[in-house]
């Protein structure tokens, strides 16, 4: 079981202006969505991008998260989404 | 290079499209495996290869380290490492995936 806010926190907290959205929408603390922004993304593709997210995250991935579905949005791309 | 490396190299770069999945594409045993499956076909990929995690340990356990990516599914096109099911969809949706698939 993981705590959504607690996933946000480590995630805003290990990249760049970040602001991470989590999603569980199931209600059952495991399957998660999240909608992830940062600088850090500027200039790298998808899978760099979502490697990033799950390094943020290290073994929550293996252990009590058991999926993460991912959308990550550099600043820029952010902007223009809304 | 230890053994399991080598299974998957052999089988990325034999193979033009490989998907490594729980279960396989008649009977996908995750969500996110059959999305990505249904990807593949509705893009016309009549026959993938496919790797069913969840009867091979150790390759289940080497695919997340070959290409440094928690989560199953993974799609290899051309030997290239694409992404799980998540960015399978955003360039299916936006005509990436396709483009790919013909090269």
């Amino acid at each position: 079981m993981m705590d959504p806010a607690r996933i946000q926190e480590i995630i805003e907290s290990k990249l760049a202006d970040c602001t991470a959205l989590i999603h569980n929408d199931m209600g059952d603390g495991e399957h998660f969505a999240a909608e992830v922004v940062s600088s850090d993304f500027d200039g790298l593709n998808l899978i760099r991008q979502h490697q990033l997210v799950y390094g943020a995250l290290g073994d929550h991935m293996k252990s009590d998260i058991h999926a993460l579905s991912l959308k990550t949005f550099t600043p820029a791309q952010w902007a223009q989404r809304a | 290079m230890s053994d399991v490396k080598t299974r998957i190299d052999e089988l990325v770069k034999t193979n033009k499209v490989v998907l490594f999945m729980k279960g396989n594409p008649q009977m996908p045993q995750c969500g996110f495996s059959a999305r990505a499956a249904t990807i593949l076909t509705h893009l016309g990929v009549a026959e993938f290869a496919h790797v069913d995690v969840l009867s091979d340990p150790e390759i289940r356990q080497g695919i997340k380290e070959y290409s440094n990516w928690p989560t199953i599914p993974q799609l290899y096109i051309n030997g290239e490492f694409l992404g799980g099911s998540d960015i399978m969809m955003e360039q299916y949706q936006n005509g990436e995936l396709a483009a790919q698939l013909q090269d």
